[in-house]
């Protein structure tokens, strides 16, 4: 008896394994489907193209400047990746055929430490000129006033003639 | 108890920043403010002035173009020529206006050999500047301006300008956008060979 209902069970085990494999050949498929990125993608190229900056467009990164120019120099380095050169070779390219102003970053040579030097220095200076400003407001804020020695009021001419006028009449 | 007050009444000595860091801290000023000086009288100079004598520079042509079989030329060597550089890049609308008229120009020139064109090609990648030569059927020599060398030097403003120099290497014209003819080209051209 036990043996049937055993037998039983893994047909029905059976059927309901075949009915699943059945659906999920003829379902369809549950994988999300999304544009394919052109190789290499557009990320790969900004990462790159926001490291510099074309002479023609000053102050807008590579990666956002909509001009017809910024926009060939991005195929350019979608084309050099392509062909396998590195970040680094992209971007010694770039300063080879354009100079060094290209890159966001500058060089440390020359003029161009005064770029990262002055901002740190100027930073620090002023912190400390403030800093001591302030101790030195501190220190007058402590220091206890000296008591002002009392104001002797001296009486008008006319209010002691008068009050002495009163004295009599009174 | 009164000695205790007093002393605490005392103000503390001041101590002041010595003198080689207050000169110091100077100096820096100072010489911040000359490079910023410099930096925005650069900015505002605009080209370089027609009456000087330009400085030699170096172009490079693309395949296929040279001058006299040469890939490369030096302004010095053009000495008893009249040249005339021209700025462009395959990105500048204005400068297809002018590209035929330059063109016709040189073809008018170049059999008399008293006149060179070059064409220096501005903030450009070089796919997009060969279309823009075989568009326009360029035969003049051109070359990328590799650095931006040539243009920093001439402080440009824009693309397209052109710069128009003497026998005697000196800088006389200078047209800043697009020529409206052929014939305005030819006009220059002609008053400076004219000379002696």
């Amino acid at each position: 008896m036990k043996q049937v209902k055993k037998k039983k069970f893994f047909r029905f085990l059976f059927f309901v394994l075949l009915l699943t494999a059945g659906f999920s050949l003829f379902a369809p498929p549950s994988v999300k489907v999304v544009a394919q990125q052109p190789t290499p993608s557009d990320d790969d190229v900004n990462a790159i193209a926001r490291k510099l900056y074309c002479p023609v467009c000053e102050n807008t990164p590579l990666d956002v400047c909509p001009t017809q120019a910024c926009k060939q120099w991005r195929e350019e380095i979608r084309l050099r990746l392509a062909q396998g050169w590195t970040e680094e070779e992209i971007l010694q390219y770039f300063v080879d055929q354009y100079g060094a102003r290209v890159l966001a970053e500058p060089p440390r040579t020359g003029l161009n430490w005064l770029a990262y030097i002055v901002p740190p220095v100027a930073f620090l200076l002023g912190a400390y000129i403030l800093f001591r400003a302030m101790r030195s407001w501190r220190a007058l804020a402590n220091q206890p006033v000296e008591a002002e020695p009392p104001v002797v009021e001296e009486k008008d001419e006319y209010v002691s003639r008068l009050e002495e006028e009163l004295r009599k009449r009174g | 108890m009164t000695e205790n007050s007093n002393e605490t009444l005392t103000p503390a000595p001041r101590r002041s920043v010595p003198l080689w860091a207050q000169i110091l801290v100077w100096i820096g000023l100072l010489g911040l403010l000359v490079i910023l000086a410099i930096g925005l009288l650069r900015t505002q100079q605009g080209t370089i002035q027609a009456g000087q004598v330009v400085d030699d520079f170096e172009l490079a042509f693309f395949d296929g173009y040279d001058y006299n079989g040469q890939e490369t030329v030096n302004l010095s060597d053009l000495r008893g020529k009249v040249v005339v550089v021209n700025f462009w890049a395959s990105w500048c609308k204005p400068c297809e206006q002018e590209a035929a008229d330059l063109e016709e120009a040189w073809r008018y020139y170049e059999p008399t050999g008293e006149v060179v064109f070059l064409g220096v090609d501005y903030v450009d990648t070089e796919p997009e500047a060969r279309s823009y030569l075989a568009k326009f059927e360029i035969t003049f020599p051109n070359g990328a301006d590799r650095g931006t060398k040539i243009s920093q030097y001439f402080r440009i403003e824009g693309v397209p300008e052109t710069y128009f120099i003497d026998r005697q290497g000196v800088l006389r014209e200078i047209q800043t956008g697009p020529f409206q003819s052929t014939q305005d080209i030819i006009e220059i051209v002609d008053a400076l060979l004219a000379e002696e």
